[in-house]
């Protein structure tokens, strides 16, 4: 185990963590989307809200799967091909979601097509997503090449895996509707309903994660590693600190979405946290760890080095992006073109 | 039947379907995106509302194209982990670094700043938008070499040796493996290819226009720019396409033969069409031009290369069967895109020609030929890619000649083992569904765009106003006669202020902006 290959070990879950932060909001406020939006305008507030930032949010997706591809191959190769079609089914929602946002503008007829594309596009990945990380936490069963043995797909679906899929609907749902309540107009009724909803949903997913983490410590045969102890426990009372106040805090809608954020990062933390070395366990053997799946130390200095000159300039771009579309949306006026 | 429920076969399928499907957009948005920056740059130039009207047509455009290609994008980059998992596990380490600095060097260039593109016009100042169109097509290009560094390396694999349990390749030389003996070629072949389609793409509006009798100006301009553009193209593409066939005949001799349908040893021929009689091992091209290959690829017509039948006997390439090789399929698709780049020359001169006389608005038939034209360049670019991927089967990872071989994977070795036959016709089924269902939605939808043309200030607010606001419920989709009205009306309005300065046009789109809102 190389200091370079930890970590990349950390570094991916960073890349998921602004994953789950950045196209969190925009996938919940496609899944909020049909609920809180009623009229032609509001429709139109909650798309131009996510419309100049979804494209960017999604590519931290793309660089988490090449950065695994590329520091931990044997971990990509077992985990996409044992998820099949559950990775079938993320991309075909990304795929028609991704053309629903742009192409809802620019068509004169299918607008019922193209909202039901989005409300779709967003609700199965932020559904199967955490399945996925439930899977790898729980663990699969693997053969000795690596391959995924059981059941396509049915196989996936456990007790556990659901939860944590719902627990990632809910931060999810929570974080577009914190996001919905900053961007949409201060007096709207949609910003009203966005605020409504936010303490609702966020109680609920506490529940869900009070339920899966019992779960998951005494539910499940899950071994749990004694290294990282003390920052596990921190991600876990940051995640619950953030939760729990988050509900209560309404008055600015800024401290609401912050505090969703940091829930976030926690709760993605807390897998490395509880995994390390790991990356997928194996129920019918030995888990792909760090060692077993890690690319070569000059592949990993070249990412470090290629990450280096890129983290920076991509943290400017979404920098000068959210400062140019910073503020709420004005109702009755498209920015689009 | 058994061949469509072998799961080699039905990743195979589904990886072509779903790159060339990829493929078709790809060059569409890298072709737009220039032409964008290129109409955003005459905007900033020239504050005109018809160079105006133009930057916006053509943004809209792009968008509606962008999209189906980030879109099917995201598919390729999963599809090697989900189809190709021992593929995955075998070239980890070199392949996913490209991809993975192809996210973060290029797909956040170009995604963030096309969010600015469609959104920021009215938010940012001038500059810093134009440098936005410009960093969309700079982020685009940067993509494209960067999977290129990719595709290369499969074809030329460098700077990797072979782990010592030989299950994976290691990365030994960065450079080496990034710029690879193909790289280079490979990527101006296909970034000239990409934007000679875009340029086309121009052309063939520019020729519905003229046809339609409708924003005249708009299409003798975009014809010029359009034509100066694809000439420059042309010249540049027959100096890469050399520099990429001579890397084939040095590096990839197995794909040579494919190409040129050679199965015995010998100087190879160059012809324009012909046919590979697979069964009997011989190739009918009657206008052959003796030792014409091998002249182009060493300078002289006697050079003697190898043909299948020897290299499928050598140790390097024993696994090639010439008997089952795809030959007439690789030869047919890489001699379709010479015939076709010979269509893409001499309608881009007649353009130049028509273009600089001013002549095209009243030549029919050449409008209609502009009209169809993209069809060359499509038709190009597809069967290139096609000869270079099936030329280098029954490899994924090629062993170059220059090489030990010791760093190759069949096909037939790459597949992801854990997926079952059923489940792999699930996905290729939902693919073609879903895929069709989106060209359907993206032809109607540009179609669209281009009825609307590339509308005036005044008029395009009327039309873009939300149904319910201030406009008539059927303001939304609207009329085609209607709005040419207005467009005449707002270019009767606009066109004594074009000569009043920056200024008061900008003071005027923001006036409109204004009483809209």
């Amino acid at each position: 185990m190389t200091v370079l290959s930890i970590l990349w070990y950390f570094l991916i879950f960073l890349l998921i963590a602004a994953y789950f932060i950045l196209d969190g909001f925009d996938l919940g406020a496609g899944i909020l989307y049909p609920f809180v939006a009623k009229d032609e305008d509001e429709k139109r507030i909650v798309r131009q809200s996510v419309g100049p930032v979804w494209d960017g949010n999604e590519v931290w997706l793309l660089t988490a799967g090449g950065a695994l591809f590329a520091a931990f191959p044997t971990a990509y190769a077992t985990t996409f091909s044992g998820f099949y079609l559950a990775i079938m089914l993320v991309l075909f929602s990304l795929i028609v979601r991704a053309v629903a946002i742009e192409w809802r503008r620019h068509d004169y007829k299918w607008h019922k097509i193209w909202d039901g594309c989005f409300f779709i596009g967003s609700l199965l990945p932020a559904l199967l997503l955490g399945v996925a990380v439930g899977n790898i936490i729980a663990g699969i069963p693997l053969n000795e090449h690596g391959d995924y043995t059981g059941l396509p797909l049915i196989g996936l679906i456990t007790p556990f895996t659901l939860l944590c899929g719902v627990l990632g609907l809910g931060m999810f749902i929570s974080a577009g509707a914190a996001w919905l309540a900053l961007k949409a107009p201060e007096d709207s009724t949609l910003r009203q309903r966005a605020r409504t909803v936010r303490p609702i949903v966020q109680t609920i997913t506490l529940v869900i994660f009070v339920i899966t983490f019992v779960y998951g410590v005494f539910g499940i045969d899950s071994y749990i590693p004694a290294t990282l102890a003390v920052p596990r426990f921190a991600c876990l009372i940051i995640f619950l600190a953030a939760m729990a106040v988050g509900i209560f805090v309404n008055k600015r809608d800024v401290w609401p979405f912050i505090l969703q954020s940091v829930a976030a990062a926690a709760l993605v933390f807390l897998v490395p946290c509880s995994m390390f070395p790991d990356l997928v366990v194996n129920t019918a053997g030995n888990p792909i760890d760090i060692i077993s799946a890690a690319s070569g130390d000059l592949t990993l200095a070249w990412m470090t080095g290629i990450a280096c000159v890129g983290v920076p300039l991509v943290l400017v771009y979404h920098i000068i992006s959210y400062r140019i579309f910073r503020g709420r949306i004005d109702a009755g006026k498209d920015e689009a073109y | 039947m058994d061949a469509l429920f072998d799961p080699v076969v039905l990743s195979r399928m589904q990886f072509w379907l779903t790159a060339a499907y990829h493929y078709i957009f790809v060059p569409l948005s890298i072709g737009i995106a220039l032409v964008v920056a290129i109409v955003e740059t005459r905007y900033f130039r020239h504050q005109t509302p018809e160079n105006e009207a133009a930057a916006k047509f053509w943004v809209r455009i792009f968008t509606a194209t962008f999209a189906i290609g980030v879109a099917t994008g995201i598919t390729m980059e999963f599809s090697f982990g989900t189809n190709w998992a021992d593929y995955s596990r075998y070239v980890g380490n070199i392949f996913g670094a490209p991809l993975a600095a192809e996210a973060l060097i290029a797909f956040f260039l170009e995604s963030v700043f096309l969010g600015i593109l469609i959104f920021g016009r009215h938010r940012i100042r001038r500059v810093p938008y134009l440098i936005s169109a410009w960093l969309v097509f700079v982020g685009s290009a940067l993509s494209a070499l960067w999977i290129i560094i990719a595709n290369s390396w499969m074809q030329t694999p460098a700077g990797a040796e072979l782990s010592s349990d030989g299950s994976q390749a290691i990365l030994t030389d960065f450079f080496a493996a990034a710029f690879n003996p193909s790289t280079l070629a490979r990527y101006s072949h296909v970034i000239v290819a990409v934007l000679l389609m875009g340029a086309f793409i121009a052309l063939a509006i520019a020729g519905w226009y003229l046809w339609k009798k409708r924003h005249i100006d708009f299409a003798t301009t975009t014809l010029r720019v359009g034509a100066v553009a694809a000439i420059i193209l042309c010249a540049l593409m027959m100096v890469s396409a050399h520099s990429s066939a001579l890397e084939v005949s040095e590096e990839q001799p197995t794909k040579l033969a494919m190409m040129e349908g050679q199965y015995e040893d010998g100087a190879v021929g160059l012809s324009l069409f012909g046919w590979v009689d697979e069964e009997n091992e011989t190739l009918y091209a009657p206008l052959e031009i003796e030792g014409g290959t091998s002249w182009l690829a060493s300078g002289d017509t006697d050079t003697e290369y190898e043909g299948l039948n020897t290299l499928s006997e050598s140790e390097q390439y024993g696994e090639l069967d010439a008997e089952d090789a795809p030959v007439n399929f690789v030869f047919q698709s890489y001699h379709l895109m010479i015939i076709m780049f010979g269509a893409i020359a001499i309608i881009t001169i007649l353009a130049l020609i028509f273009g600089i006389r001013k002549t095209a608005g009243t030549k029919r038939w050449f409008q209609w030929v502009l009209i169809v034209s993209p069809i060359f360049p499509f038709l190009a670019i597809q069967a290139g890619w096609a000869t270079a991927e099936y030329g280098r089967q029954p490899w994924v990872v090629y062993p170059t000649a220059s090489s030990d071989g010791s760093i190759s994977l069949l096909t037939s070795d790459a597949v992801s083992q854990s997926v079952s036959t059923p489940e792999m016709i699930i996905t290729l089924v939902l693919f073609i569904l879903i895929y069709l269902f989106l060209i359907v939605a993206w032809a109607r939808i540009v179609a669209h765009l281009i009825n609307q043309g590339p509308v005036l200030e005044e008029a395009e607010e009327a039309t873009k106003a939300p149904a319910h606001k201030k406009i008539p419920a059927k303001a939304d989709d609207t009329d085609k006669k209607d709005d040419k009205k207005k467009e005449a009306k707002a270019k009767a309005d606009a066109k004594p202020k074009d000569d009043t300065g920056p200024d008061t046009a900008t003071d005027d789109a923001a006036q409109g902006k204004g009483g809209q809102s």
